[in-house]
């Protein structure tokens, strides 16, 4: 078969608006830095561009669209990465 | 014409002789490949291994100086890991097997996975010029160390490098099982159909393909430091060692599942025929191969107990190495119970697979000592831990090599091979192998360090009965090596099912035609159904 | 149902895009390894980074940001357009990534450039004058900034031959899971700079 499995076409205006969502966030995520955020500065960064990400799967990389199948391979992997990140700082964090 | 006329030994594509071999993009070809280079690789890196404990017979200098005694074990440990035992089973009998298993013509990707056999070619040789080069073979042990890794004189980029581009073969391969997994199998064949060495090799190929890279970018950085003092492990720029221990074990750590998942799935293949009975508990031998699939990316600290660490990353790798044995255990207790009640034939590949219960067991019930804090405190970088990983990985992945290669050798060479001697082999291979490697506990735990070409008055006699061991194990090795390739060409003919399997590979002409099956057949029965046959 | 073995085979454009994911994964594992190590570092030495990140412009990483969010919707849109069977646009739309790639490239050589010129690369007595933080900072910076540029190439040369493809016709409606696997891949470079452009611009 050569049919990737999706037969609906996603229209050139879905990807435009989430181009603009993008780069709000951007923006948002420069303006942010301005504020004195102490340790929360990271949780931030990384919070936008955590959301930017997520959009970019969902829509550029037509995981909305997709068979659950590769949605569930990502989120395996993202919990794998996660937690090894996670036990690697139950060293650093409490030396 | 008919293309599979004949066997896939007579079909060599558009080249003819060895360029039929090298550009064949034949999954029961390129398994040929890996079985004859990883031979080759084996035997040299096994040689070593007997030079080491020739110097080991005695005390102090025996036929080497210490530098030498450390690029061998360097050597030694980087071949059979990197080049024997990661790629072993899952490139030899995952290429040829796999398809056959599931009732596919063959992986997803042909040619790319001819191409993971061109870049294994190609990593070994970039691995080997490092004993050639001007800084000397390198001396770090397999293990790479930061910050000597990158402060040793020592050849240390071909070796690093090469690790690298065999990583790249390793992820291939599992990238290839999966979607050949996922899209190929005989129609009827749900997931809970498909035999346990598929189901070993889907656990495999996902440890593959997710810790794999995290060496990569390890290795990639050890180049940095020595090329560009990118400082992240070295603490005179304010790096830390420890750091690359954490990131070398996240990887290195998953590797031994990579190993072993494998290995227990070709027990899981020759138990059920052997006894003529259907595997104790298939599901949740199934669950246990995730299991320690995922739980085992998590245990890697255990490796690290000494470098220190905090209490709290101590306390939770301890904990979560102890989680990770219980699915091991589960399967151990299924394989027994698959044996009770069952018909017992006595065949080589049955032999193979008992004796891996065995050395299994000792091997893992030694890896609950290394474990717990308390007791590793003791053993750590002795012989003990070196005991502990050859009874696990040589006794777990190696007797199930050789139990794979006894068991599917009818089939994959169309002959039989000598009972008799088959079995003198493995008898005399399985002393050697004991009387080698159980002094090395009692060293160990009596203080005998490893990776040290000298020891102690007190650690003589110990060592003197396991060098004596080693070359008793060769012996047996040499006599089951030549009558595979004795029998491989001068054999009966074998026949289709000559051990009375279920599964679809005995389906098939033993040699295999090209494309396997003449139709595709469709999967009714669940695996190991011995019921009516 | 049998079907008798033959040499013809039906292309399974579900296993190629499967393949690209699980290729992709390891990607982003890769460079996951290298995060792995950023957060490790920076936990010790936040107040280093927080100073040396001052030495980057925030203007230059957000146009390069900005830049790779546009090309991420071109190829985007490029998959689109191959379906509706429209091969002007699609090839246009290609490209533009392309381009855009490029443009980055550019980028980067100039940014890199003027830390270069300013003594400010590994290894160098500059740095070692300021000490571990800055060292760490900016051996950080080059490997994974350098790394992902490799990246960029690579994605570029993937694009260039996938376009190529579509002007020959190989890629069209009815075939087109290469243009997706090469737009695939694009993102993932994207994304990687998604995380990368805050970690060392947005610090200080």
């Amino acid at each position: 078969m050569s049919n990737p499995g999706e037969n609906h076409i996603v229209p050139y205006r879905i990807y435009i608006y989430i181009l603009v969502t993008l780069l709000t966030l951007t923006g948002l995520s420069i303006l942010v830095t301005s504020f004195e955020l102490g340790p929360l500065a990271v949780s931030a960064a990384l919070l936008f561009a955590t959301i930017k990400t997520t959009l970019v799967f969902m829509y550029f990389m037509h995981l909305k669209f997709d068979q659950p199948v590769y949605a569930i391979m990502v989120l395996v992997v993202l919990f794998v990465f996660i937690a090894v990140i996670v036990v690697t700082f139950l060293d650093y964090s409490f030396r | 014409m008919n293309i599979n006329q004949g066997s896939f030994y007579d079909n060599h594509g558009k080249y003819k002789g060895i360029l039929g071999w090298i550009t064949s993009t034949d999954h029961k070809r390129i398994g040929l490949l890996y079985l004859y280079s990883i031979m080759v690789v084996f035997v040299m890196a096994a040689i070593l291994g007997l030079l080491m404990k020739i110097e080991l017979i005695a005390p102090g200098k025996t036929i080497m100086d210490a530098k030498t005694y450390n690029g061998l074990f360097t050597l030694h440990g980087i071949t059979m890991i990197f080049l024997v035992v990661i790629p072993g089973l899952p490139a030899v009998f995952g290429n040829f097997m796999l398809p056959l298993m599931i009732g596919a013509k063959d992986v997803a990707f042909p040619r790319l996975n001819l191409f993971s056999w061109w870049l294994y070619v190609f990593g070994a040789l970039v691995a080997i010029t490092s004993q050639f080069m001007g800084g000397g073979p390198p001396d770090t042990g397999w293990t790479f160390y930061a910050p000597y890794s990158f402060r040793t004189s020592t050849n240390m980029l071909p070796a690093v490098m090469g690790a690298f581009i065999l990583g790249f073969s390793s992820i291939l391969t599992g990238l290839n099982f999966i979607v050949t997994m996922h899209r190929m199998r005989a129609p009827g064949m749900s997931w809970l159909k498909m035999p346990l060495f598929p189901w070993a090799l889907y656990g495999t190929a996902w440890i593959q393909l997710l810790a794999t890279p995290i060496i990569g970018i390890t290795l990639l950085m050890v180049v940095g430091e020595r090329v560009l003092n990118i400082g992240f492990f070295d603490p005179a720029l304010g790096g830390d060692p420890v750091l690359y221990q954490h990131l070398f074990w996240i990887y290195s750590h998953p590797a031994v599942y990579i190993m072993i998942l494998p290995a227990m799935g070709v027990i899981s293949e020759i138990l059920p025929t052997f006894a003529r009975k259907s595997i104790f508990g298939y599901k949740a031998i199934v669950v246990s191969t995730m299991l320690i699939a995922i739980v085992g990316y998590f245990v890697w600290g255990h490796h690290m107990y000494t470098a220190g660490m905090s209490s709290t990353a101590l306390f939770v790798f301890s904990f979560l190495s102890f989680l990770v044995a219980i699915p091991s255990a589960i399967k151990v207790f299924n394989w027994l119970s698959t044996l009770y009640k069952g018909s017992i034939r006595m065949e080589p590949p049955f032999y193979w697979a008992t004796s891996f219960l065995f050395v299994f067991m000792i091997g893992g019930l030694s890896g609950l000592v290394l474990g717990a804090l308390a007791t590793d405190m003791h053993v750590h970088d002795t012989a003990f831990v070196v005991a502990h990983f050859h009874y696990i990985v040589f006794g777990g992945v190696g007797f199930a090599f050789f139990g794979a290669i006894h068991y599917w050798f009818p089939k994959i060479f169309g002959r039989m091979y000598d009972k008799g001697w088959a079995t003198t082999g493995w008898v005399v291979f399985f002393i050697g192998f004991l009387t080698l490697y159980t002094p090395m506990f009692y060293l160990g735990i009596a203080g005998m360090p490893r990776r040290y070409f000298d020891y102690l008055p007190q650690f003589h006699g110990g060592n003197i009965l396991s060098s004596f061991g080693a070359i008793i194990m060769v012996a047996g090795l040499g006599i089951i090596i030549i009558n595979l390739f004795r029998s491989a060409r001068y054999g009966p003919k074998a026949e289709m099912s000559p051990w009375g399997g279920t599964t679809l590979e005995w389906t098939v002409p033993s040699p295999p035609p090209l494309e396997n099956f003449e139709n595709i057949p469709t999967v009714t029965h669940r695996p190991y159904d011995y019921s009516k046959k | 149902m049998s079907q008798t073995a033959t040499h013809a085979e039906h292309f399974d454009a579900t296993a190629s895009k499967i393949g690209m994911w699980l290729f992709i994964f390891t990607e982003l594992l890769l460079f996951g390894g290298l995060f792995i190590v950023y957060s490790v570092i920076r936990f010790s030495n936040q107040v280093a980074f927080h100073l040396a990140a001052e030495e980057l412009s925030v203007s230059m990483g957000a146009v390069n940001t900005v830049l790779l969010l546009i090309s991420s919707m071109t190829i985007a849109m490029s998959v689109s357009s191959v379906q509706f069977g429209n091969k002007k646009l699609t090839l246009f739309l290609i490209s533009i990534t392309i381009l855009i790639g490029l443009v980055f490239l550019v980028n980067k050589y100039f940014e890199w450039s003027t830390k270069i010129e300013h003594g400010l690369y590994p290894g160098s007595s500059v740095l070692q004058g300021f000490g571990n933080g800055d060292t760490l900072f900016f051996g950080l910076y080059f490997f994974m900034t350098g790394l992902h540029a490799l990246h960029i190439v690579a994605g570029i040369s993937i694009l260039a031959w996938v376009l190529k493809r579509v002007a020959d016709d190989n890629i069209h409606a009815g075939h087109f899971v290469h243009l997706e696997n090469g737009a695939l891949y694009w993102h993932l470079v994207d994304v990687i700079w998604i995380f990368l452009f805050p970690l060392f611009y947005l610090i200080s």
